[in-house]
């Protein structure tokens, strides 16, 4: 098939390696306005949107790449807005080459990329808030009932604003002092800038949706306080709770919880310490187990904190990386190196308590296991040790625990995470909603987000039947 | 939100304070922290309550100045607000009739000790109390403790108050003597809670101590708590911070607190010059 369009997408500009590991600042610079409407301009217009599909908060993406391509920025924006109220966050950190570019037409034909759709959507909701007009929006309303919602990651903003868009009045509880869950705790501000969520939290307020932090729902209020006060709450805390090895030496000085790690740099500005108070120890060699984007962004951020070499330590291999194939190329940029098919089995630690080194194992794949990937086995005899002052384990998490332990007839899975309908996110009792991570187990920012808005949906429905039936 | 209502010095470096905190207040149990910010830039520290009023909303917290954080504290007056109170966090003491129970207490771990205390004296209990200090001006709220037992001992390391000595010979006095203890508690400097365990494991007494780790989130999330109890990693912000004494990993919960000395050091240095301090 003969195009009329260019087979590669637009590079977008970034800072150099050299430059970025030396600061916290994006990493991706953007395009401009001429580069943007010349990539929206690649967008085929497909009529059956494979697209969309692919999004799951079914953003009308051929829409607002047709009002870029004829520069009404406004209107891309007004189309984007009716489906998310993250795009500068999604535009950023999204798998898109899992979601909507994973399935662009254009992508499919041999030989071209697809079409840019996450650079598109960051570049529109950053360009919004520097140029575009600043009309507050119109606040609905409050009459139709009262949500509380548990947790500030995505999954409850998006419920929050989809809520307040349809006239509730919406309280969101947030345990930490500051809200948006891991875009604030977690995902580094090279990746994410702060402002940039704070920013879309604040268009989220907006619409009238009253955050309280510092409230541990469970502890500083009590599920019985929510029942009485509110006509249903909905539950997205997230998988928070990190795992460990357990391999010996596990609690020696210098052996960091990636979420640790992370939440002393990121929430608690650890960086810019004497300025800020919490303090983050330099480290020279740095070892990070796991392949996701958690052990990405610990490794990225130690570059960053002055470590001379980080090492990624991975029992499988590249194939099977978890992390975002984007956040895996900036780490190789900026010379984080990978030990494929390795293991840790201990660390080594000095008389003072302080972690010199990590013992490894060489892996090899065997027979596939439940997840489809092959299963790692390790090789006998093939020990070796890296000298190491820092570990960082990102490994996984498990559920938050501070509400479910407060919650006993919340009824949950096997795994111990709400067992909450996949489509409306209703839960038992019946007046509870959950989606997120703390449904799922450790996802994706767009699946919590998805959650929340078929949540929206299901607690607006879920409340006026129940108000209508007079109860 | 989170006004200082008072402050009271009460002996050198230590202060006693109540603060609006209406939440924690309402829920808040005996064995429970909460997680303060001093300022906007500030890091999150754990401070147990020590009393609260739940009809006027209000928290007490009684803290050593020790570094940075609680120096900034310190330095706050009647009327400013605490950018950040959050709570109340940890699993509360587990408070019943027991019998006969002994509570261990030193430094400013007394604090921590005596609502415990007087919940346990609420619900029945003849309360043995054991407070331990290195001189006489340094054992807080003895009057508070007294009330609510059936007999208090002090020890101090220079005899100036009560017996000579450290607060494990009165564990042992009270055994000679014969009384019969069902539960303890000990809260106070590690090195104190490590050798109360040791005793009363000795005299076969169970003993929860109170762990009081380097904290971020307090909420379960960061793991940077952790601590070792039996041979099995534990969360101390929300697992405890009560643990069985006789099962803690008590070299590596001392090492792991030492973790920032440096940094410490240098943050609370470079506060004090700010405030035109030596
Ligand atoms: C380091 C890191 C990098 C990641 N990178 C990416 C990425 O590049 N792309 C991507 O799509 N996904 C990424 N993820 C995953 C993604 O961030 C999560 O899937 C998503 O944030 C889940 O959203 P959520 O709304 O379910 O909960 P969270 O974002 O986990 O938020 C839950 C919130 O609930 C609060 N909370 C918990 N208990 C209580 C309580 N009892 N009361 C009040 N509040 C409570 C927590 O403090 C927290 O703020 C990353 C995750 C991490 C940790
Ligand atoms: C559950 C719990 C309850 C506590 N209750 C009290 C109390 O009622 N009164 C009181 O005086 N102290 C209490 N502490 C200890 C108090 O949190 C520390 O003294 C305080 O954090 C020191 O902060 P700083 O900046 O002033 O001193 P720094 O100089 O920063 O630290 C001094 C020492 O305190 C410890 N420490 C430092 N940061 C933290 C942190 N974020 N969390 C915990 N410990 C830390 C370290 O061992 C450090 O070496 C409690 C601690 C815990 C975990
Ligand atoms: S939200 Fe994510 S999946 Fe949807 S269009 Fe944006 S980048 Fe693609
Ligand atoms: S699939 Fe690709 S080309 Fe087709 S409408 Fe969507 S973005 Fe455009
Ligand atoms: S303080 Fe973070 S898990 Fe306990
Ligand atoms: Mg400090």
């Amino acid at each position: 098939m003969a195009l009329d369009i260019a087979p590669k997408r637009l590079p977008v500009p970034e800072q150099s390696a050299e430059e970025r590991i030396k600061n916290f600042n994006d990493v991706v610079i953007g395009y401009s306005i001429e580069e943007a409407v010349a990539e929206s301009a690649r967008c085929l217009q497909c009529k059956n949107a494979p697209c969309i599909k692919g999004c799951p908060v079914s953003i009308d993406i051929p829409g607002f790449l047709k009002a870029i391509k004829e520069k009404d920025l406004e209107k891309s924006w007004d189309i984007i807005s009716q489906y998310t109220n993250l795009p500068a966050v999604c535009g950023r950190v999204c798998p898109q080459e899992k979601q909507c570019e994973g399935v662009c037409t254009v992508g499919r034909i041999k030989g071209y990329e697809p079409v840019s759709i996450g650079k598109m959507e960051r570049f529109i909701a950053d360009w919004k808030a520097e140029h575009g007009s600043k009309v507050a929006p119109k606040v609905p309303e409050q009459t139709k009932g009262n949500v509380a919602v548990v947790g500030s990651g995505p999954s409850s903003l998006t419920v929050a604003g989809d809520l307040a868009k349809m006239g509730y009045k919406v309280t969101v509880y947030e345990a930490l002092h500051a809200a948006g869950g891991v875009l604030m705790y977690g995902i580094p501000e090279f990746r994410l800038p702060k402002a940039i969520v704070r920013r879309e939290i604040d268009n989220i307020k907006a619409l009238g949706v009253k955050i309280e932090t510092n409230v541990a729902v469970g502890r500083s209020v009590t599920i019985e306080e929510l029942q009485s006060h509110f006509d249903a709450v909905y539950i997205a805390t997230g998988a928070g709770t990190p795992h460990f090895m357990g391999v010996p030496g596990t609690s020696l000085n210098g052996v960091y919880s990636a979420s640790e790690y992370l939440t002393r740099i990121n929430l608690m500005h650890g960086y810019e310490f004497p300025k800020y108070d919490t303090p983050t120890k330099e480290s020279e060699k740095v070892v990070v187990v796991g392949g996701g984007n958690v052990a990405m962004d610990a490794a990225r951020s130690a570059l960053r904190l002055g470590a001379k070499s980080v090492q990624v330590v991975y029992r499988r291999s590249l194939e099977e990386l978890p992390a975002r194939i984007e956040e895996y190329h900036h780490a190789v940029e900026e010379g984080v190196i990978f030990n494929w098919l390795t293991n840790p089995v201990e660390y080594v630690g000095s008389e003072t308590g302080n972690i010199v080194g990590v013992k490894c194992i060489r892996m090899e794949l065997g027979e596939p296991d439940a997840s489809g990937r092959r299963r790692p086995q390790e090789i006998k005899g093939s020990e070796f040790t890296i000298e190491a002052d820092t570990i960082i384990e990102a490994i996984g998490q498990g559920p938050n625990k501070v509400l479910l332990s407060a919650f006993q007839e919340l009824k949950l899975n096997k795994k111990g995470y709400i067992d909450a309908d996949p489509e409306t996110g209703q839960a038992d009792p019946e007046w509870v909603f959950a989606g997120g991570d703390i449904v799922t187990g450790a996802a994706t920012v767009i699946l919590a987000m998805g959650a929340g808005k078929k949540a929206a949906e299901a607690i607006d429905k879920y409340i006026t039947e129940k108000k209508a039936a007079g109860k | 939100m989170y006004k200082i209502i008072s402050k009271k010095l009460v002996v050198p470096k230590e202060f006693d304070v109540w603060v609006e905190a209406p939440r924690v207040a309402r829920h808040v149990k005996p064995g429970q922290f909460v997680i303060i910010r001093t300022n906007p830039q500030g890091e999150r520290v754990p401070l147990t309550v020590a009393d609260y009023d739940r009809e006027k909303g209000l928290i007490r917290m009684i803290f050593q100045t020790v570094g940075k954080t609680t120096a900034e504290f310190a330095d706050m007056n009647v009327g400013d607000c605490l950018t950040d109170i959050l709570g109340p966090l940890g699993t509360p003491s587990e408070i019943k009739n027991y019998g006969t129970v002994l509570m261990v207490g030193g430094g400013v771990g007394i604090a921590a000790l005596f609502p415990i205390i007087r919940a346990l004296k609420e619900a029945g209990n003849k309360v043995y109390t054991i407070l331990g200090g290195r001189t006489k001006d340094l054992v807080i709220m003895k009057e508070e403790c007294e009330k609510y037992s059936d007999e208090l001992l002090i020890t101090t390391d220079d005899g100036s108050a009560g017996k000579k000595g450290v607060v494990t010979d009165a564990m042992v006095e009270l055994a000679e003597r014969g009384v019969k203890i069902d539960q303890s508690w000990a809260i106070g400097p590690s090195i104190m809670m490590k050798f109360a365990s040791l005793k009363a494991k000795e005299l076969d007494i169970p003993m929860f101590v109170s762990l009081n780790p380097i904290m971020i989130d307090g909420t379960g999330m960061c793991g940077g708590c952790r601590v070792t109890i039996h041979d099995q990693i534990r969360f101390a912000c929300v697992d405890g911070p009560e643990f069985d004494g006789w099962g803690v990993n008590w070299n590596e919960f001392m090492n792991r607190m030492r973790q920032y000395k440096d940094e410490e050091k240098m943050s609370l240095e470079k506060y004090k010059a700010e405030m035109g301090e030596e």
